[in-house]
């Protein structure tokens, strides 16, 4: 260690890139200089990057251990670790704040809507990236141009479209507004993917007699399985996610809304009631099992959310 | 053959399509001509008012001030982010200390831990975000988590009211959404530094480049048409920030209207203050010019030639 500095002490000449090379084995020097940088570089980059992993990680842990405490506790001592853990506010959120019921709805639209989008996206991505027909360009456009514009933006017409369709605070309704938002990126995503699967298995499929439901069933899905599950987790996660899209079209009845919805909602009875510790477990119980699945899948996970992004 | 083959493709296109065409299309169609009427909702009819609710809004100065407030998400946000994600991303695959006989460039140990941890926020629902950050930036100078930590370390002047503060809240709401998609950026951009060849770095170093010019002269520009992408997509995310606002802001967009955005105030106009839907609709267009600006000028900056490797 000692020796090591000492050799990549920065000398006079070390500062001055002419001089490097007059030296006998410039290229020897550059790696010796290299590494002596690596040396600082070393303990700086790890302090940065320890002090951002403590900046995400420090948060979510005060969540968790907070929801252990007793309300009291989080005011008086908003730091301190749980000595005496507490799980009643645990079941308090889970039941009397409906959080379980919200939870199972939240299940049920993104299970709907994920098979759906997944189901449908391909379906769409399929004929239009290996079929041709009049206005194939002109479809895909209309799906892929979705991707570009605000949510926002048509929040007042589907509000009507959904209410007159009379799936506006439904379940149902909400599966299929996800997936119809969903296509745009899944489509786009799929359709390239599709195109960039040899041709040939599925023309012996058809010379074989398979028809292209069956050929597209039994073989091009199966072939298609990494686009299918990277694209699965993005929208999995983005429909779980979702506040926008059930803030307008399910606020109606508390009975089926969404994880998020009820956790706004009790971020904002927490104000009035001061029940700190069965907010902290409404968050624990929202952040936790996305977390465990995410550590579990941390590949396929950062691999689907950044796949369209590189693409 | 051919028969089978139109009646494939429509079989597959029908139910897609038309879940599209009814719940996207239409919708988006239906905002440019209800913008043009005074619909309130309390009546059925709608009364064709032309240009009206434009000229409300561009006479409106709440409508400006959200406005603004969408431009400096839009602005300084992403470059935050971006560069906090490049930041990061370079110290994980080149800060590390290189030992001898292995390549040139070394990740620090820990790489794969870090960004596991770094991800988290990105796996996280906005709203499980806002509510934490809501908890965090507690005023109370001994209930907030924030504000008790630095009474702790004897910093009690620097106790803030956070989100109450009409100075600061809106650069504290900007600063949760740089926290929560940094991460997202260091993966990505982890990914396309792992992808540039080794022998670049090295012919980089026999040149006696150190690692700060290594950076900007071969990680960057290599990294060029990556950064683009994820400039676009933070730009729609800051664009947004819809659900940040709504959940974290004293008083949806205050104090005193100081973090108001468009959307929320388009939802407010809508769902809240008396049914003005022509008037939303007409904001919900408004946003569509913005995001489409937005979307040319970065095309047009971008417009270089690509570097193939």
């Amino acid at each position: 260690m000692t020796t090591e500095i000492f050799e990549d002490a920065p000398g006079p000449a070390d500062k001055n890139p002419n001089q490097v090379i007059q030296k006998p084995a410039p290229d020897a020097a550059a790696k010796h200089r290299w590494r002596g940088e690596g040396v600082v570089l070393n303990v700086f980059s790890h302090g940065f990057l320890a002090v951002w992993a403590l900046m995400v990680a420090v948060p979510l842990l005060w969540a968790l251990w907070s929801s252990f405490k007793t309300s009291g506790d989080i005011l008086s001592h908003p730091w301190s670790l749980p000595l005496h853990p507490h799980v009643d506010s645990w079941s308090r959120a889970w039941t009397k704040a409906h959080m379980s019921r919200y939870f199972i709805n939240t299940v049920i639209v993104v299970g709907f809507s994920t098979v759906g989008t997944m189901l449908f996206g391909s379906m769409a991505a399929y004929v239009l990236a290996r079929f041709e027909f009049f206005g194939n360009r002109f479809i895909y456009f209309l799906f892929v141009g979705g991707m570009a514009f605000p949510v926002v933006m048509v929040l007042v017409p589907l509000f009507f479209v959904t209410k007159n369709l009379g799936i506006l605070n439904t379940l149902p309704g909400l599966i299929l507004v996800y997936i119809a938002y969903s296509l745009p990126f899944t489509v786009f995503f799929m359709t390239s993917f599709f195109r960039t699967l040899p041709t040939s298995v599925a023309e012996a499929a058809l010379v074989d007699g398979a028809s292209h439901t069956r050929t597209f069933f039994q073989i091009m899905v199966p072939m298609a399985k990494p686009g299918i599950i990277s694209i699965g987790i993005f929208n999995v996660l983005g429909q779980w996610n979702q506040y926008l899209l059930p803030l307008v079209l399910n606020q109606g009845n508390t009975d089926k809304w969404v994880l998020t919805q009820g956790l706004a909602d009790l971020s904002v009875q927490q104000g009035y009631q001061g029940d700190w510790s069965g907010l902290f477990a409404g968050l624990s119980i929202a952040m936790l099992p996305v977390l465990a699945i995410y550590i579990i899948f941390q590949r396929q996970v950062q691999a689907g959310l950044t796949a369209g992004a590189v693409k | 053959m051919r028969h089978g083959k139109y009646r494939f493709i429509i079989g597959f296109l029908a139910i897609p399509v038309a879940l599209y065409a009814v719940l996207v299309i239409s919708p988006f169609v239906q905002d440019f001509q209800i913008s043009l009427t005074d619909w309130s909702g309390l009546t059925p009819e709608k009364h064709y008012i032309g240009l009206d609710n434009y000229q409300k809004i561009i006479h409106n100065n709440l409508f400006w001030k959200a406005l603004w407030h969408n431009v400096l998400m839009l602005l300084i946000v992403p470059i935050v982010t971006l560069a906090l994600g490049l930041f990061f991303a370079f110290m994980l695959n080149v800060g590390g200390r290189r030992r001898k006989g292995s390549a040139s460039v070394v990740g620090v140990r820990g790489a794969g831990f870090y960004k596991i941890v770094y991800f988290f926020p990105q796996v996280l629902s906005v709203t499980v975000i806002a509510v934490l950050w809501e908890q965090i930036y507690n005023p109370d100078p001994d209930n907030g988590l924030l504000n008790s930590l630095l009474g702790d370390v004897g910093l009690t002047s620097l106790q803030q009211s956070w989100l109450g503060d009409p100075n600061i809240a809106l650069a504290c709401i900007m600063a949760v959404m740089v926290w929560a998609n940094v991460g997202f950026y260091v993966v990505l951009f982890s990914a396309g530094m792992a992808s540039i060849p080794g022998e670049i770095y090295e012919a980089a170093l026999l040149d006696g480049a150190n690692r700060y010019v290594t950076f900007f002269r071969v990680t960057l520009p290599l990294l060029r048409d990556t950064v683009a992408t994820g400039w676009v997509y933070m730009g729609i995310i800051a664009m947004d920030g819809f659900a940040f606002v709504q959940l974290m802001s004293v008083n949806n967009g205050g104090p005193s209207e100081t973090t108001d955005v468009v959307p929320l105030l388009l939802y407010k106009t809508a769902f809240r203050d008396n049914s003005q839907y022509g008037m939303a609709a007409a904001m919900g267009v408004a946003m569509l010019i913005v995001t489409l600006l937005f979307a040319v000028l970065t095309l047009r900056l971008n417009r270089r030639e690509r570097i193939e490797f």
